[in-house]
């Protein structure tokens, strides 16, 4: 039997695009319908479109799942007219590993190393946003130490500001800025190495876990963060010169893969793109979770919805990160680092010589790990590409019955037709690099 | 005992401090319809459970327990709030109505859910699989679908 008849032989039949010779008017206007949201006039007209010759001019093409400008195994697939884009499908599900699955066989200890490697530039919002749903499923959200949710605050402001700096690397190497993406690595690499001083790896730490963080902040730690922190602003700038500024970058950008704030809405986006349609929402500001109710900072939001808004949005968004990193510093408390609740907590590293029963509790909390009461959960954070969010459900056993990561690139990602449509090819590479997609995250 | 809280004619518990509404299968939509119309204009997640080797689970009166669930998660932007959403999906027949003209952002997370449960969403425009390729046989998140088994993936290729 060949591959493809073995395709028709399940019902669920093919996941790309057809000619349009093959699907109805019916079909077609659902499909477009499917992103657009047009009005029913607007769906008519599409639907009476004389088929069949139209179908001679245009040709469907494949652009990926290997292209550069893919930031990884993204695949779509593009109904073109000439250099016009007339249709778009994403292709996903080359980079699924299955990692909800993974994480129904992982000990809530364990799961923190499954969850930071799905959207692995912000690895220390995922680990967060986990930690955050099994804390509130244990009942213990309230009882983290205050140094804890502090530094947990530090590390998740530095990753959006080393997740965006990556972002304006990759979106000027997109557009054809190519110095740019050595700057932008640059910068990013300066923030790793911060956090391979604290964590000891540059991505995937697991150092935020449930009930506080895996160690607590080296010595010096504060130097390195200033450090950072003087070093950024003139980079900015020059960024500013190089990009924002500059003709050719504008016309690159404005205008290009627009969408309205209703749309954006329908669509299920959050992040810099549903900001850059107007809409000031952003969960740190509207539902404030660690201590971003007593930071001061501003909610950048655009007016047009357009890549030059969200590239615009991202780069003032690594300022006010700093601005909170600058509060962080001058507020960071002292105390303990973790929770020390015999439950979740793992004895002191010198008790263990000591004590038998500290013996026996670390190896029961590593080889067993511990329970959480039945029941489940939502837990939404704000990551670098919109909300993240982690539902799990628990059997009262050591394990997650359920676990799902609600990924903003994935959701992000389905916006990608309706931006691109009626646009040029040309500028679809720029609208794909500004909707910011991380692969592992959307395919998980 | 106190009267059970309810929402637009459906129950209404409370998990962890979050608000969750149960409805029947039957009114899924008109609910989350009226639930639109109150400002919930964000779908964020769309999403099922199997509760297949876990089926005593915490359910307000009145909601019978069945194999599958699909949950969702709204937000309304206007009062900041979240509600969820838990819809019970028997085994026997694992369909239920799509929320893709309410949200057409659910257009993907109901394909996921059909690619790793099986759940069929009626009035879906394009229900395929999303994530696994399109010849591959069950739904890997049932939890009669063990882990590590490996079936012959691509069948047709020449090894």
């Amino acid at each position: 039997m060949t591959a493809v008849e073995n395709i028709r032989q399940t019902s669920e039949g093919g996941q790309e695009m057809k000619p349009r010779s093959e699907i109805g008017a019916r079909e077609l206007m659902r499909e477009v319908g499917a992103v657009l949201r047009m009005s029913e006039a607007e769906a008519a007209k599409l639907g009476q479109l004389p088929v069949d010759s139209d179908e001679d001019q245009t040709m469907i093409i494949n652009m990926g799942p290997q292209h550069p400008s893919t930031h990884g195994v993204l695949r779509l697939m593009l109904e073109l007219q000439g250099e016009t884009v007339l249709r778009c499908k994403p292709i996903i599900g080359y980079l699924h590993t299955g990692m909800e699955k993974t994480g129904e066989d992982l000990t809530y200890l364990q799961g923190g190393t499954n969850v930071t490697r799905m959207d692995y530039l912000s690895p220390l919002n995922n680990e967060l946003v986990f930690s955050m749903a099994v804390e509130k499923l244990l009942g213990i959200e309230d009882d983290i130490p205050e140094r804890a949710v502090w530094m947990r605050m530090l590390l998740s402001e530095l990753n959006r500001m080393s997740s965006h700096l990556l972002f304006l690397a990759t979106n000027g190497m997109d557009i054809g800025a190519v110095s740019m993406m050595l700057y932008g690595w640059r910068e990013r690499e300066e923030v790793l190495r911060f956090f391979q001083k604290v964590t000891g790896l540059r991505m995937n730490h697991n150092f935020i876990r449930p009930g506080g963080l895996a160690a607590d902040l080296p010595p010096g730690w504060r130097d390195d963060v200033l450090e950072i922190l003087d070093m950024l602003p003139p980079r900015l700038e020059e960024y500013d010169i190089l990009m924002t500024n500059q003709p050719i970058w504008r016309e690159r950008l404005q205008g290009v893969g627009v969408i309205t704030a209703s749309e954006a809405m329908a669509l299920g986006t959050s992040g810099p793109i549903l900001r850059s349609t107007g809409v000031p929402w952003d969960l740190r500001r509207d539902m404030p979770y660690l201590k971003y109710d007593q930071m001061e900072f501003d909610v950048i939001v655009g007016s047009y919805g357009d890549a030059f808004d969200r590239y615009a949005i991202r780069l003032n968004e690594v300022r006010e990160s700093m601005k909170i990193v600058r509060q962080i510093l001058d507020r960071m408390p002292a105390g303990d680092y973790r929770i020390q609740n015999k439950k979740v907590t793992p004895p002191p590293r010198g008790r263990i010589d000591e004590s038998m029963e500290a013996l026996i509790h670390h190896f029961k909390i590593f080889t067993e790990g511990f329970k959480v009461p039945e029941g489940e959960a939502y837990v939404g954070i704000e990551s670098p590409r919109g909300e993240i969010g982690c539902y799990i459900v628990s059997d009262g056993g050591p394990k997650p019955y359920r676990i799902h990561m609600r990924a903003p690139s994935f959701v992000n990602i389905q916006a990608l037709p309706h931006m691109m449509r009626g646009g040029l090819v040309a500028d679809a590479v720029a609208v794909i690099s500004s909707v910011d997609p991380v692969l592992g995250d959307v395919d998980r | 005992m106190t009267e059970v809280e309810s929402l637009h004619g459906a129950p209404v518990s409370w998990s962890r401090g979050q608000k969750v509404v149960h409805p029947g299968r039957s009114a899924y939509v008109a609910l989350l319809k009226k639930l639109l119309d109150d400002g919930f204009t964000m779908c964020t997640d769309l999403t099922a459970v199997d509760y297949l080797t876990h089926p005593g689970r915490d359910l307000p009166d009145g909601v019978a327990a069945e194999r599958f669930e699909v949950v969702v998660n709204l937000i309304s932007i206007a009062s900041r709030e979240r509600l969820r959403v838990r819809v019970q999906v028997p085994e026997s027949d694992p369909t239920i109505a799509s929320a893709f003209d309410l949200w057409p952002g659910t257009e993907a997370m109901e394909r996921e859910a059909f690619d790793m449960f099986g759940i069929r969403f009626d009035g879906h425009p394009d229900l395929t699989r999303i994530l696994m390729p399109e010849d591959w046989e069950g739904h890997p998140l049932r939890k009669d679908y063990a882990v590590g088994r490996i079936p012959v993936q691509f069948k047709g290729a020449n090894s």
